[in-house]
């Protein structure tokens, strides 16, 4: 029992820790500002690890969905909602913003259905660069120039709250027989079709529960920063969330949420070098990826995210690899 | 005895964890048909693999005099070894001539080169006729005589073959074997892998049984045919 | 009629350059089976080479594309050698992300060495021809001629020399080439050499057209002819050809009727139509599938 116990008393100290440090200050608003940012990524890295790590596909255009999540919840908070009622159904707006989202990672499942491997990819990346020219030509939501007029509704209780979220789905998720459905297709997807595995829609839930969060990341993401336009859901923030999930270590929780946080707190830790910030930050990458190719996890998980009855096989992951071997 | 084209000593090859390859040391010497059999997964095509540099292993390898370790694979090549791996490894892709061609990368005597080509031609006539073709469109048994063509072409003076006659009818397996026995008595040394236990004890001049990883048995083909337990175990009679 | 000719020759240029860039990722890609998407970024790094040796040392064209193609062939070979090779044995994914890692330092060192856009200075006299209303300009014709020439001198490489042979023999399955006593991984750099020196090409010749030049500009045309190298069909050198020309037609032509800032959103919908038409691309053929 001890072992339910721990994760219990973290998550409620969490939760106490993430009310207390805006109440009384316990930390400068520039830390809280990093600590919300190291969750919005862990729900980023999170949900495309679902598609890259658990599925074994390779999408490239994750910001994709979380534009879409951003700009559905910053028009309803801002548009159609007071500026006091925003406050309060900001969930709603979040959730909005993750359906619509969804939607998108639906239409995008169906081509999964046919191609595979680096065409997915392409199909991932182009749908990235569409919405995005899409989302530069709509004069309502403000074009090219973006869209503004948010309040700051993303603190840090908020996206502490959405973040376990993202890590209780995900991670029953994938120990439901839809996700065992999910890591057939990564090993064998003809095999698993002969199983009588419905590839179909395993792949179209897994497409929608990882747009869906991707979305939630982009509404909190939005009503943090205040202002959002087409240009920060390009393919370079794409990049970032792939660099999170591989460097965490693919088909791992935990991996996940260590590469966002190893992520986020190095580019910022870095912040003083400046210019040369951004030349160090790869070189690191690129040194660790030599070092560790598997990522920091390296396809273990930590314990706390198996669900008790999965604790015998819980390294399910390493055969997993062998497709990329060719 | 003979002089000893290749020998090893205590090689192992493990894959991760698992051992392949459990110290197994032979050897061939020069003249010689020799044979690995065994079932599936009893180390043959590691102990291959280890010889031409395909995969790390631990031991030593020599291969005429020299030892092998930290020799890359293609110049193992150049020293007269010719591997024809498991599946014949043809590229499909690339006409039978340009097979033929790969194959001489490694040598610099051109005018013998050119002599070698007509040489396997008039081994293998099919091939001659179809030296235009894209290699993938070959049947399996001119793919196997591409494959040891090819290994000829390499100037081997060594031969690796690994399982020859699989997915060979057995008429054309037959053909394959006499023509192994015919490049023997030309002077190759052949090293050769099968699963097919009764047509590669016939043609071997000695033979090793392989069991999970490690030599069992060995002795010359002959006495291997009379042995009650290979019979039972490989020959299924 | 004659507006149409005029885009159609704009997109000939256009899609020259994308062609050879396409051409890079197609091959490292046929080898490797790696996208190297550093790739854009060692366009971009053509685009600087030829901004310095123009600028600062005031070479004529021919000794500029010369150094452009050979300083980015240098580039990929010290790349493929030093970031990726260690990772060949490795999971595929960690060899993307190692990439994707050396396109972000490309970028950011050219930007930390030259903070703000950069113009390189014309250096072929611009002198034009006009045949009934079609203007053609000096270096559209050396862009697309030269273009050729590249793919030609390429398809003769690959089709009709030994190297060229173990490349396809490469492609075809990797681990049997050592045994054919080829060394691999010389034929594998001499492909990235080639490979880079081509987008250096494409990356000076860009430079050339569109003479402002930035270090974040590797990034969407990388991607773009990435995209054009699988509508292709990746791994396929003709295909990398014709999808650089049918990507460069599209946005040349989109921009050239509707709205400038349709022309992302068009042609990439049409990419996206065609792939959906053709899942392995338009030259590609999908490998059975070993069940």
């Amino acid at each position: 029992m001890k072992a339910r116990l721990w994760p219990i008393i973290l998550i409620a100290a969490g939760f106490i820790l993430s009310f207390a440090i805006p109440y009384f200050g316990l930390l400068d608003l520039y830390v809280q500002m990093i600590l919300i940012y190291i969750c919005i990524n862990i729900i980023l890295a999170l949900s495309l690890n679902l598609i890259n790590g658990y599925m074994g596909e390779f999408s490239v255009g994750h910001a994709g969905f979380m534009s879409a999540g951003a700009y559905i919840s910053a028009i309803i908070t801002v548009k159609c909602l007071s500026s006091a009622s925003a406050a309060w159904l900001f969930p709603f707006a979040v959730i909005a913003g993750g359906v619509g989202a969804a939607l998108l990672g639906l239409i995008v499942a169906i081509p999964s259905f046919r191609t595979r491997g680096d065409y997915l990819a392409i199909v991932t990346l182009a749908f990235n660069m569409i919405i995005k020219s899409v989302l530069e030509n709509i004069d309502a939501v403000g074009g090219a120039r973006g869209f503004l007029g948010m309040d700051k509704l993303t603190t840090l209780p908020v996206a502490f709250f959405w973040t376990l979220i993202t890590i209780w789905v995900i991670r029953n998720f994938i120990y439901s027989n839809y996700g065992r459905g999910v890591l057939s297709i990564r090993e064998d997807e003809i095999a698993s079709d002969l199983m009588s595995v419905n590839t179909k829609q395993v792949k179209l839930l897994a497409f929608v529960i990882s747009s869906f969060f991707a979305g939630v990341a982009g509404g909190l993401f939005a009503h943090l920063l205040q202002f959002i336009n087409p240009r920060m859901f390009d393919i370079i923030k794409s990049t970032d969330i792939l660099i999170m999930v591989y460097l965490g270590g693919i088909g791992s929780i935990a991996g996940s949420i260590l590469g966002a946080t190893v992520y986020t707190l190095l580019l910022e830790i870095l912040r003083p070098l400046e210019i040369w910030r951004m030349v160090i930050m790869p070189l690191i990458l690129i040194f660790l990826m030599l070092f560790r190719p598997r990522g920091i996890m390296g396809l273990k998980e930590l314990t706390w995210f198996v669900p008790v009855l999965d604790r015998i096989n819980s390294n399910r992951g390493v055969k997993g690899i062998r497709k990329w071997f060719s | 005895m003979g002089n000893r084209i290749i020998e090893t000593d205590n090689l192992t090859v493990s894959y991760g964890s698992i051992a392949a390859v459990k110290v197994i040391s032979f050897h061939v010497e020069q003249g010689e048909i020799v044979a690995l059999i065994g079932a599936n997964g009893a180390g043959k095509t590691s102990t291959l693999r280890a010889l031409s540099g395909m995969t790390t292993y631990g031991g030593r390898v020599s291969f005429m005099g020299r030892d092998l370790r930290g020799v890359a694979a293609h110049k193992i090549v150049g020293m007269g070894m010719a591997h024809v791996p498991e599946g014949r490894g043809i590229f499909g892709n690339l006409t039978v001539l340009e097979n033929l061609k790969l194959a001489t990368w490694q040598r610099r005597d051109k005018k013998e080169v050119a002599a070698d080509y007509d040489r396997i031609f008039n081994i293998f006539p099919r091939l001659k006729e179809r030296r235009q073709q894209s290699a993938g469109t070959l049947s399996g048994g001119e793919q196997q005589m591409l494959a040891v063509g090819r290994a000829l072409m390499s100037k081997g003076t060594m031969l690796l073959l690994d399982e020859p006659s699989m997915g060979l009818s057995p008429l054309l397996a037959q053909e394959i074997f006499s023509m192994l026995a015919e490049l023997n008595r030309a002077g190759t040394t052949i090293l050769l892998v099968e699963q097919n236990a009764n047509m590669a004890l016939r043609l071997a001049d000695r033979c090793y049984v392989l069991e999970t990883g490690i030599i069992v048995l060995e002795g010359t083909g002959k006495e291997l045919i009379g042995n009650p337990q290979v019979k039972e175990a490989y020959l299924g009679t | 009629m004659t507006y149409f000719l005029q885009q159609g020759l704009n997109a000939l240029q256009l899609g020259s350059i994308y062609a050879l860039i396409a051409l890079g990722y197609t091959m490292v890609y046929g080898i490797l089976s790696m996208i190297n998407f550093a790739h854009g970024d060692f366009f971009m790094v053509g685009a600087f080479i030829c901004f310095v040796v123009v600028t600062f040392m005031g070479l004529p064209f021919v000794p500029a594309m010369i150094l452009s193609i050979i300083g980015v062939s240098l580039l990929g070979v010290i790349v493929e050698r030093a970031a990726y090779k260690p990772l060949r044995q490795a999971p595929r994914v960690s060899a993307i992300i190692t990439a994707l890692g050396v396109g972000i330092f490309l970028e950011n060192f050219t930007l930390a060495l030259s903070p703000y856009p950069k113009h390189i200075p014309a250096i072929i006299e611009n002198t034009s021809w006009t045949f009934g209303g079609l203007t053609i300009s000096s270096l559209q014709v050396i862009i697309i001629l030269l273009s050729l020439a590249l793919m030609t001198v390429l398809h003769f490489i690959v089709q009709h020399t030994r190297v060229g042979m173990a490349m396809r023999a490469i492609s075809w399955d990797k681990n049997v080439v050592p045994l054919m006593g080829v060394p691999v991984n010389n034929v594998i750099s001499i492909t990235f050499a080639i490979g880079s020196g081509l987008g250096g090409a494409a990356g000076m010749m860009y430079g050339m057209a569109y003479p402002i030049i930035d270090p974040y500009m590797g990034i969407i045309v990388g991607w773009k002819a990435f995209i054009a190298a699988v509508v292709g069909g990746i791994g396929n050198i003709r295909g990398a050809v014709i999808g650089g020309y049918i990507l460069g037609a599209t946005e040349i032509m989109v921009a050239a009727f509707f709205p400038s800032t349709y022309r992302d959103f068009t042609a990439f919908s049409l990419l996206l139509i065609l792939l959906i038409v053709r899942p392995y691309g338009i030259m590609g053929k999908p490998r059975p599938q070993k069940v």
